[in-house]
């Protein structure tokens, strides 16, 4: 029987809406119960960052690139503290190197585990949700020992970090770390070979590689797709050459390659790949060094621009920073993962039922912070 | 491939629309082409078997003080040969335009439709330029260096930075 036709109607989903991550619009044309379109409207949480940073010396910026991506604010940090530092030549203290990279690595914990969990939410899972912000507690904990604060760091200056961490913190890193390979098997078993959530996962908004590439997507979501690139490993910043860890990848192990349960599986993988390279930073540590030694007294980055890319929990951050010399960036711009992994839900969510564009933009893990700058 | 060869390769296959080859002053070695051929040359880059620029990793406008042209910056990588570029583009600031790139990378898209909020410059033959961080109705591009903000939006009023 041909399939019957309903008139098209647009349907509003947000701004408020509990499964945006935010405050999102999608302009959904439908027709009876399927998405034909899907048009993301943004800028609801613009707060012109760029033209701030035109405005701002640049150790004054920091606090604002941690405001962009706030559940990954260590790593967006971290990537303006790298491109600053190349633009003026800073050699770090390797006590300072391996510390952010522990940092770096705890955030991406703490971001996937907030990926996880809502996504989780997003198609009826409530359990696992709590589950996922417990561990991410301690995370948080850590971090307020660290810099004191539990969100919005303003931890890592360029050329070294705030301060030192403080005696203790080691012990209870090694202390986390021991917990947290128990904690993952438990998200398995309650939400990875979960029926329901299989059903609602697997083989829905499917992105091929190409698909993937073409609309910028990185990160997770374009490693779930089979595309073994992650910058960490392509182009090795800060000290990451020197630790043992994999790159996970999508296999469509309960569907297709490149579907929604791949890209929440990848992520789960990845945590246990921190976890990792925490472990061995924490060995390799430095006992000895003064984080602050490199800070330089004046910011003044040569007259010159550059691009530099790190790799964020949501994918490739990176900074392109134009300076003439002086103490303030005459053009700042952040390309920010999540800018781009949100453009391709129309092409892969096309086709899909209202509740599947739902589970796919959970799938992406989106946070309209970085998106809207 | 290095950049140098890239910049020997397209000189020869565009010819006068390769404008120079800039190593000093930028950390990533830029070739600055001809703005009304960038679409061929970010084609032709992503298309032919020595190159194969399949990811457009960001681009920028850039407005560098109130008497200068705009430009656009395109870095360009290769997923599969792993190497860079970055192109550049210069246009007017009377009369800014430029080539779409959106249908060769989609990336290209979103990125453009921002350089347009902000920078005000038109790429021709995009599917869909309008307004995508500010609001539709918004007046003025935001971060060129002679923006001065209205003093009222919707009846509300804007406050001054600095």
């Amino acid at each position: 029987m041909a399939r019957l036709h309903a008139e098209e109607m647009v349907l509003n989903m947000g701004p408020q809406h509990p499964s945006t991550h935010g405050v999102l619009r999608l302009k959904l044309r439908t027709d009876g119960e399927i998405v034909s379109h899907i048009e993301p409207v943004i800028g609801y949480l613009h707060r012109s960052f760029e033209k701030h940073a035109e405005n701002l010396e640049y150790q004054m910026v920091t606090p604002f690139t941690g405001r962009c991506d706030y559940l990954a604010a260590m790593g967006s940090e971290h990537g303006y503290a790298m491109a600053v530092e190349k633009m003026m030549g800073i050699e770090l203290p390797e006590r300072v190197e391996y510390l952010r990279v522990i940092f770096a690595e705890l955030q991406r914990i703490a971001s996937h585990l907030v990926a996880v969990g809502t996504f989780g939410l997003d198609v009826g899972a409530i359990t696992p949700f709590i589950y996922c912000f417990r561990e991410r507690e301690l995370i948080l904990d850590l971090f307020e020992m660290a810099s004191g604060a539990r969100l919005l760091y303003n931890y890592i200056w360029i050329g070294g970090l705030a301060h030192d961490v403080p005696p203790g913190f080691v012990e209870k890193t090694y202390e986390f770390l021991d917990a947290f390979d128990e904690r993952v098997a438990e998200y398995n078993q309650i939400l990875t070979g979960n029926k329901i959530f299989i059903e609602r996962a697997a083989d829905i908004g499917v992105m091929t590689p190409e698909v993937a590439i073409n609309y910028g997507v990185t990160g997770p979501s374009l490693r779930a797709s089979g595309v073994n690139i992650d910058i960490r490993r392509t182009e090795p910043y800060s000290i990451y050459d020197r630790f043992d860890f994999d790159i996970p990848l999508g296999q469509g192990l309960q569907g297709t390659v490149g579907d929604s349960w791949d890209r929440y599986f990848v992520r789960v993988l990845e945590m246990g790949e921190s976890a990792k390279i925490i472990r061995q930073a924490l060995d390799q540590l430095p006992v000895e060094g003064d984080v602050k030694s490199a800070i330089p007294r004046r910011i003044r980055p040569p007259k010159g621009e550059i691009y530099f890319r790190s790799e964020n929990p949501r994918g490739e951050l990176g900074y392109y920073i134009v300076s003439n010399g002086k103490n303030v960036p005459v053009r700042l711009k952040m390309r920010s993962p999540a800018f781009s992994n949100l453009s391709v839900i129309n092409e892969i969510g096309q086709g899909w039922m209202i509740s599947d564009v739902i589970a796919i933009l959970g799938s992406l893990d989106i946070v309209l912070g970085e998106i809207d700058r | 491939m290095t950049e140098q060869e890239i910049y020997a390769n397209l000189s020869s296959k565009f010819g006068d629309k390769i404008f120079e080859f800039m190593e000093e002053g930028t950390l990533n070695p830029t070739i600055v082409v001809e703005a009304g051929a960038i679409a061929k040359i970010v084609l032709y880059l992503k298309d032919d078997e020595k190159f194969q620029f399949d990811s457009l990793m960001n681009l920028a406008g850039h407005d560098a003080d109130v008497e200068s042209d705009f430009s656009v910056i395109y870095h360009l990588f290769s997923t599969e040969l792993k190497h860079y570029i970055t192109l550049k583009v210069f246009t007017s600031r009377d009369e800014p335009k430029t080539a779409s790139i959106a249908n060769i990378h989609r990336t290209a898209d979103w990125h453009e439709r921002e350089a347009f909020d902000l920078y005000g410059i038109i790429f021709e033959g995009h599917p869909d330029l309008k307004r995508i961080l500010m609001e539709d109705d918004w007046e003025g591009y935001p971060l060129r260096k002679d923006y001065v903000p209205a003093e009222f939006y919707r009846g509300m009023r804007i406050e001054k930075v600095k």
